[in-house]
């Protein structure tokens, strides 16, 4: 009952008439963002942030995380009407979506992608609702040697179950960790990687400089090139009694919703893993159980049905490690982390007694964001076929300035916009030649909370790495790291094993 | 692709080792009552950037990374255009804003952008040119109170601070 007071309480906090603006104002910027081809959640919340500084941290952050939901529900339209992934969280909708749309069906599986979407959101909030409190008392046990391991765990899934090349992946870890430690050494107070004596490295690489270089610039380079050719756009006719009759078709699709919901909700939940590895999960599961798996990829309203659930769900669930540990659950949330950080809340379990209205508030938010964007999605499809038809060479330049001085005024340091634009010009080389980027955002977010972690551990047990596996929770933590570590080695051995019996008897 | 799969992980390489050199700057060993150094976090995790390089490098003398076995090249000649036009017009956008403002570069960008890249009208460029930078004012410097640079044209706000504040 705890649970429902705060919730009310929260229900206030976010119906005051500044923050149900920002509410609306948030899902409608996100569902555009969305819509975009190639800008997603990370790319919207990463360029937006610096423009939140104007409204206190819990109106600030009911409008990002409004952002980050109406991006969801926007990802599908572009993927259906263009083919084109609206965010990477939005892939597995083109498989089905996209093929439907081709069939004169679009407004089909819009209703059907913004239908789940809802039902996704609706589920993960109430399962976040009641997961919070708990883990977040948990979470209240942990030490630094607890909170590094749950560090080298988020790190670790994302070798484990990035599926990107791991050499890379472990590098894009690495330096975004290095990163993190320029400027001056927190323990020590000294200046530390001060590259060729730049003034403007003193007060370190501030995480949105990276953020923003490589999910603003970096991202527009790539969608620049790849945007070159010419796309077909699908017609769809829309209208109230078409959207009500598609409405009503979903009912044979609900067990795909709940499906996908619970499955998005709980990868989400992994440090790291996020919506895209979610969606993807459940359209896989969704063919899997289907009794004609044959149709998937033909246009099975199923297939749009279930990714576009799942990564609702999914981006409340990566919300929970986010408030309740620390860890952010996603990039997305990688990057509300820092900006937490920024306006001044120590992020963890602590910030549900320290903060209850900024936490309260933020979940009462998701609860009516989910219904705002369910209506305005559906309300504004027609505006959204409009937005896609925009040139991208207008919008482009538009959000390259949005960057530049999104990027200089957290610090009013040119050095920054520099250093941003560096960021994004190598970022997107290393994109083109397959290296992830968001491991490196969430290291350099991490990084400042990472390293005083294992720092203060290792003076408790004077230099002894094992302080990390003998206390239980960070030892159970460490060798679930470990495990995932070394997982993509087994699969690799295995392949070979097989490839090689395959090859043996030739 | 492969060309630039190595240079990448060459360079990269290089990169670590300067980084390596330059956490030596500070303690990288156990100092007594004090727990590891301040250098020591980064000197460790610039040696772990290494070793990837070198399996990345490893990786591109086996042919395993799928970049390194690709044929295509790692930018045809259009897209190294348009990224040099795109890229080049960005920097030269940051520059300016050194000497002539935010104020002065931006419209100049979204012109060269919107009108010669974009090949838009000149209502288009020239509206856009006009209306961002004010927008921008109105949001940055009078609602979050961020003043944003403006080089040699700062003289030319004085009037325009004076009717704000």
């Amino acid at each position: 009952m705890e649970v429902l007071g705060l919730l009310i309480n929260g229900f206030v906090i976010a119906f005051e008439p500044l923050n149900l603006a920002l509410i609306v104002a948030g899902v409608v910027v996100g569902l555009f963002i969305g819509a975009m081809p190639g800008l997603g959640s990370v790319n919207g919340v990463a360029i937006l942030l610096p423009m939140t500084f104007l409204v206190p941290p819990t109106s600030a952050v009911i409008f990002l995380a409004a952002i980050y939901y109406g991006a969801m529900y926007g990802g599908a339209i572009s993927s259906i009407m263009l083919g084109i992934p609206g965010a990477s969280t939005a892939v597995a909708t083109t498989f089905d979506g996209r093929p439907l749309a081709l069939k004169g069906q679009a407004d089909k599986a819009l209703v059907a992608a913004a239908a789940a979407s809802f039902v996704g959101g609706s589920i993960s909030v109430v399962l976040f609702t009641l997961f919070a409190l708990p883990l977040a008392g948990v979470a209240l046990a942990f030490g630094p040697p607890e909170t590094f391991a749950l560090m080298v765990l988020a790190f670790a899934t994302f070798i484990g179950l990035g599926g990107d090349d791991i050499p890379k992946t472990l590098f894009s870890i690495l330096i975004g960790l290095v990163f993190s430690t320029v400027g001056l050494d927190i323990i020590s107070g000294e200046p530390r990687l001060i590259f060729g004596g730049l003034t403007g490295f003193y007060h370190g690489i501030n995480f949105l400089v990276l953020a923003i270089g490589i999910y603003g610039i970096g991202e527009m380079l790539w969608t620049i090139e790849i945007s070159q050719g010419e796309v077909l756009m699908s017609k769809a006719t829309v209208s109230f009694r078409r959207i009500l009759s598609n409405l009503r078709d979903l009912k044979g699709n609900i067990k795909t919703m709940i499906m996908g919901s619970f499955l998005g909700y709980f990868v989400g939940i992994l440090p790291a893993a996020g919506a895209t590895p979610g969606s993807l999960m459940a359209y896989g599961v969704a063919k899997t159980m289907s009794k004609n798996p044959e149709t998937y990829g033909k246009g099975n309203i199923d297939g749009v049905v279930a990714p576009e659930a799942a990564n609702n769900a999914a981006s409340t669930g990566s919300m929970l490690p986010m408030l309740t540990l620390g860890i952010p659950g996603s990039p997305t949330t990688a990057i509300l982390l820092g900006g937490m950080v920024i306006w001044g809340l120590e992020p963890g379990p602590l910030v549900f007694t320290d903060h209850p209205d900024f936490v309260w508030g933020l979940i009462a938010s998701l609860y009516a964001a989910n219904l705002f964007a369910l209506l305005i999605n559906i309300g504004f499809i027609p505006a959204f076929i409009w937005v896609l038809k925009m040139p991208f060479t207008i919008l482009a330049p538009i959000i390259f300035v949005l960057c530049v001085v999104g990027g200089y005024v957290p610090t009013q340091s040119m050095h920054d916009v520099w250093l941003m634009l560096i960021f994004g010009v190598v970022g997107y080389f290393m994109r083109k030649l397959d290296y992830p980027m968001a491991p490196m955002v969430l290291a350099i977010v991490l990084g400042p909370l990472a390293e005083p972690a294992m720092r203060q551990s290792l003076i408790g047990s004077q230099g002894d790495v094992m302080i990390f596996f003998e206390r239980p929770i960070s030892g159970t933590i460490m060798v679930i790291a470990l495990f995932l570590i070394v997982l993509p080695l087994i699969k690799n051995m295995r392949k070979r094993r097989k490839r090689n019996a395959a090859n043996g008897p030739n | 692709m492969r060309v630039a799969e190595l240079s990448m992980a060459v360079v990269m390489a290089i990169f670590s080792l300067y980084l390596m050199w330059k956490s030596t700057e500070l303690p990288i060993g156990w100092i007594p009552a004090e727990g590891p150094g301040g250098g020591a976090f980064p000197f460790w995790l610039s040696l772990g950037m290494l070793l990837c390089c070198l399996w990345m490098i490893g990786r591109w003398v086996t042919r395993t990374s799928p970049p390194s076995r690709s044929t295509e090249p790692f930018m045809t000649p259009q897209t190294l255009k348009l990224f040099l036009l795109v890229a080049g017009s960005l920097a030269a956008m940051i520059g300016l804003i050194h000497i002539i403002g935010v104020y002065g570069a931006v419209p100049l960008f979204l012109i060269f952008y919107i009108r010669f890249l974009g090949r838009h009208s000149w209502a288009i460029a020239g509206s856009l040119a006009v209306s961002t930078p004010i927008a921008a004012f109105l949001f940055f410097e009078i609602a979050l109170k961020k003043t944003l640079p403006k080089g040699y044209t700062e003289p030319l706000f004085y009037p325009l601070y004076d009717f704000f504040y």
